[in-house]
């Protein structure tokens, strides 16, 4: 049971408009607004507490991160950051750990500065609150790959002025100047030997105005940063005491199954539900706009009651939707609408109308399950003053705003604690799930948690959106690529949050506005074209199905201008070191141009993230099925925070990257999805894991993203590898509905 | 009232007789360390020993425990000594971690019976256990550590 912070609630000034509408920046701003005035009265409430439970991801302490009970109130240096008498250390992650490692990488930046080994410190989730906006995404995000590149300048400096805080408050006892002292290892030293600790000076550097201008350490005198220190997170990891959404538990909770319309977009029309409200320890049976919640002092009660309920749905306009006809709807929205110009260099039509070679290819991607190992889930405690929400979310903002209004409460009043999240990959930048367990606990006066089924999650998810990618392209009398374009039609993911945006930025196509190779003439168009399911964010959102077009293209092209693909793109990347770089790399250690016998290579390059990938992928072929052997893959990730994490990132990337090119599809019939568990959604399993082989090159160059980086190139890199073993190309995902039994293994 | 072993303990648990183990454990007994994934025995996130073989508890009704020893990742040691555990936290094999718990638990398992498993070993154990983070290569890894852990005669 962890001691708790008595709740205090500190008034922050307005924030100003995010900066710039880009990506999922958009995506906050916008609901944001929708949560109503969110961004002018933030709470930040004291860190940590959290009444009656453990504190989420503690570093193997379990502690809420104040001292123990009785022991004077830790001092806050910053909003990152706190110390105790004790000398412990405590802190703040303002991002979401899903299993992309910022419960260490976040600290080690603070660390790095703070002069404390990692050993030291214990983490608490931050709440909800102003100082965490994620600048890069415009609110308190954890998303688009960039939770260390945002961190990297601001966490170093809270480390580094928490360091002069403390160096001023020990000169001001030994009555010396600051410069004569230095922080080593959790304590201030001067040249007599004296030394205070950290712990014993926190309480006076607190009082001490915060520096503003503090000199960082150069790279030459990191003794963390680049080095592959071990996870803070894994040891509760693996004895079950890691604490996820799903986990939380409060005196006198209950539990609540919930009833979604099985046709997407539907709705209740009569709901039966006396025989439900019968049944043992079902405690009542509620309507609320996300579904029918069904609440009891059981889980396995509620999920029994809710299969006693009898519903009526109102199917609604997608009651005989399918796949042949979303097919359909990008297909004619394509030709009939030549897009909004994203992005446009010379004259890309007319380049095409004049070459010597052109080319048109078609690129099909279909819907994908995000399908994180831990279902959605969310647990509320209304009470009349106050809200409190235990959730693995990305997006503790938004969280409390939809909390808020369900609860009817202002924002300032709910508090959001983060738990560990299983599995993000931006599911959990949704927040459907948290209405419902909020009114059904404020509906019986009593903690609620929700949880979702597998088959809930499955087939009321905010989809990969389906996207239909047309590419035209030139070449020259030599085979030099003259004129590259991408007409891209799918739904969109970023219009929903404002319905009347006609920018023709959205998140679906972001990737091809930094189109990596040098082409004279080069045109980004979009189509939206709404199909009635719920679109939203996806692992590698926009650089998976853009990636998949845009390398297959550039395979295919190369063919037809009869270069290798490798030296196709070597030539169009020219002018990029990095690029060029990991790409004769990645071709060196796959044995490029030479592979083993009944074995044929793909390649696939990637830039993003501020990060740069390439990928081979060696495979066989039996019977015009392929099945991968191994992924080599080598990133310049700019400056490693954590070696050992970047290449998890690798490894994690790639298996996302195998599942979606194998077998990923959510289909649609009757309005309904039809992929409802694990043995109709298949993912890659440990048996089928083709070898990894992961080069990370060093760089000095600023942090880029790993977390979604590798996923992109898997898939054009293996159907590159079939193309050079069977002349086939193929240009829809997932590889099985081509009829191929396709595998993977060692 | 149903009397059930679990890690070494008798419990009375006060639960329908088709209440699966998966949510006795979590639920009644707030062990939560054992995870739910997909309630059909198809991910493995709910992996428990009972007499010592991995089974999948979403889907092993209470009344089926009556007589038998449940073994939890509460109950694998006291205090992550358990050699899978040392090896986990050597190689850092989790990422998002909702899995391993199962993981875990079915490593265990099959070094229970197979202390020096090949590749196909381990494949053949851990197919049924779904890792959506992709932790499968440090998984093999680490299964191959914690055999070296347990070999006879080694100093650990």
């Amino acid at each position: 049971m962890a001691t708790r912070d008595r709740p205090r609630a500190k008034r922050t000034t307005a924030r100003s408009e995010a900066p710039a509408d880009t990506g999922r920046r958009d995506f906050c701003r916008r609901t944001a607004r929708l949560g109503g005035g969110l961004w002018l009265a933030m709470t930040v409430p004291a860190f940590g507490g959290r009444p009656g439970v453990r504190a989420a991801g503690g570093a193997g302490t379990g502690a809420s991160g104040a001292g123990a009970p009785g022991a004077a109130a830790p001092s806050e240096l910053n909003a990152w950051l706190k110390i105790a008498a004790d000398d412990s250390i405590t802190v703040l992650v303002d991002r979401s750990e899903m299993g992309q490692g910022v419960y260490t990488a976040l600290p080690m930046l603070l660390a790095e500065e703070l002069e404390v080994g990692l050993t030291a410190i214990r983490i608490v989730a931050a709440p909800a609150g102003d100082a965490y906006v994620n600048a890069g995404n415009g609110g308190q995000i954890t998303g688009t790959s960039n939770s260390v590149t945002d961190a990297w300048e601001r966490l170093r400096t809270a480390g580094a002025q928490a360091r002069t805080l403390l160096i001023a408050a020990a000169a001001d006892k030994w009555r010396i100047a600051p410069e004569r002292c230095r922080a080593n290892r959790g304590r201030i030293e001067n040249d007599h030997g004296q030394s205070f600790s950290y712990g014993q000076l926190a309480q006076a550097a607190a009082k001490l105005k915060v520096p503003k201008d503090v000199k960082l350490k150069s790279r030459e005198n990191y003794s963390l940063i680049g080095t592959s220190q071990r996870r803070l997170d894994t040891p509760d990891k693996v004895d079950g005491s890691a604490e996820f959404g799903l986990d939380v538990r409060l005196p006198g909770m209950l539990y609540a199954a919930i009833a979604q319309c099985p046709v997407l977009g539907g709705r209740a029309r009569s709901v039966g539900s006396s025989a439900a409200e019968a049944m043992p320890g079902v405690r009542r049976v509620l309507t609320t706009p996300s579904g029918i919640v069904v609440v009891a002092e059981h889980f396995w009660q509620a999920l029994k009651a809710r299969d006693a309920l009898e519903v009526v749905w109102d199917e609604g306009a997608n009651a005989s939707l399918d796949n042949a006809a979303i097919r359909v709807l990008l297909d004619r929205a394509a030709a009939a609408d030549a897009g909004l110009v994203a992005k446009q260099v010379g004259d890309p039509a007319a380049a095409i109308k004049s070459a010597a070679k052109s080319f048109t290819a078609v690129y099909q991607l279909p819907m994908l399950a995000h399908a994180t190992m831990e279902p959605m889930n969310c647990t509320a405690d209304v009470r009349a003053d106050r809200c409190d929400v235990y959730v693995g979310t990305q997006v503790q903002q938004i969280a409390q705003a939809v909390a808020a209004e369900a609860a009817g409460l202002p924002p300032a009043r709910v508090n959001v604690y983060t738990t560990l999240l299983g599995g993000g990959f931006g599911r959990r930048l949704e927040v459907d799930f948290i209405p419902a367990a909020v009114l059904a606990s404020k509906a019986l006066g009593v903690p609620v948690k929700l949880v979702w089924t597998r088959e809930d999650d499955m087939t009321q998810d905010y989809y990969r959106p389906p996207a239909r990618e047309e590419v035209r392209a030139a070449l020259d009398a030599h085979g030099k690529l003259v004129a590259w374009q991408l007409h891209i039609t799918s739904p969109s993911i970023t219009a929903r949050f404002d319905p009347t945006n006609k920018d023709p930025f959205d998140s679906v196509i972001e990737y091809v506005q930094n189109y990596p190779y040098a082409v004279p003439n080069f045109g980004l168009s979009y189509t939206r074209r709404e199909i009635g399911i719920n679109v939203g964010y996806l692992r590698s959102v926009s650089h998976a199905p853009n990636c998949f077009a845009v390398e297959s293209s550039l395979d295919e092209l190369a063919a037809a201008a009869h270069k290798n693909p490798l030296d196709f793109r070597l030539e169009l990347l020219a002018s990029k070191p990095r690029h060029t770089n990991v790409l004769k790399l990645a071709a060196e250690r796959s044995g490029w141009g030479r592979p083993r016998p009944g074995r044929h290579l793909g390649l696939a390059f990637m830039e993003g993230y501020t990060s740069v990938i390439a990928q081979v992928a060696e495979i066989s072929v039996q019977d015009g099925a392929p099945t991968v052997h191994r992924i080599t893959c080598v990133a310049d990730c700019g400056q490693m925070v954590n070696p050992r994490i970047v290449e998890s990132q690798m490894e994690s990337g790639i298996v996302f990257g195998l599942s979606a090119a194998l077998w990923g599809g959510i289909t649609v019939g009757a309005g309904r999805v039809r992929e409802t568990n694990f043995n109709t959604y298949r993912l890659l399993r440990a048996n089928e894991m083709p070898e990894i082989d992961v080069l990370l090159v060093m760089s000095d160059v600023a942090p880029g993203g790993i977390g979604e980086l590798a996923v992109g190139p898997v898939a054009p890199a293996i159907c590159n590898a079939l193309y050079t073993a069977t002349g086939t190309r193929v240009r829809s995902l997932p590889l099985s509905v081509h009829g191929l039994a396709t595998s993977a293994r060692r | 009232m149903t009397l059930i072993s679990v890690n070494d303990r008798a419990i009375e648990v006060d639960a329908a007789l088709d209440t699966p183990l998966l949510w006795v454990l979590r639920d009644h007994l707030a062990m939560t360390g054992t995870k739910y994934g997909c309630g059909m025995a198809l991910c493995g996130a709910c992996t428990v020993h009972v007499d010592g073989t991995a089974m999948r508890s979403c889907v092993l009704p209470l009344r089926a425990l009556a007589g038998r020893r449940v073994t939890t990742i509460e109950g694998l040691s006291a205090d992550r000594s358990h050699a899978v555990q040392r090896a986990w936290i050597e190689l850092d094999v989790p990422q998002c971690g909702y899995c391993q718990s199962g993981q875990i638990m079915s490593a265990a398992a099959l070094l229970a019976v197979k202390p020096a498993p090949s590749d196909a070993d381990i494949d053949a154990a851990m197919a049924g256990n779904l890792c959506r983070c992709g932790t499968y290569p440090r998984i093999r890894k680490a299964i191959h550590r914690a055999a070296e852990l347990l070999a006879p005669g080694r100093d650990t």
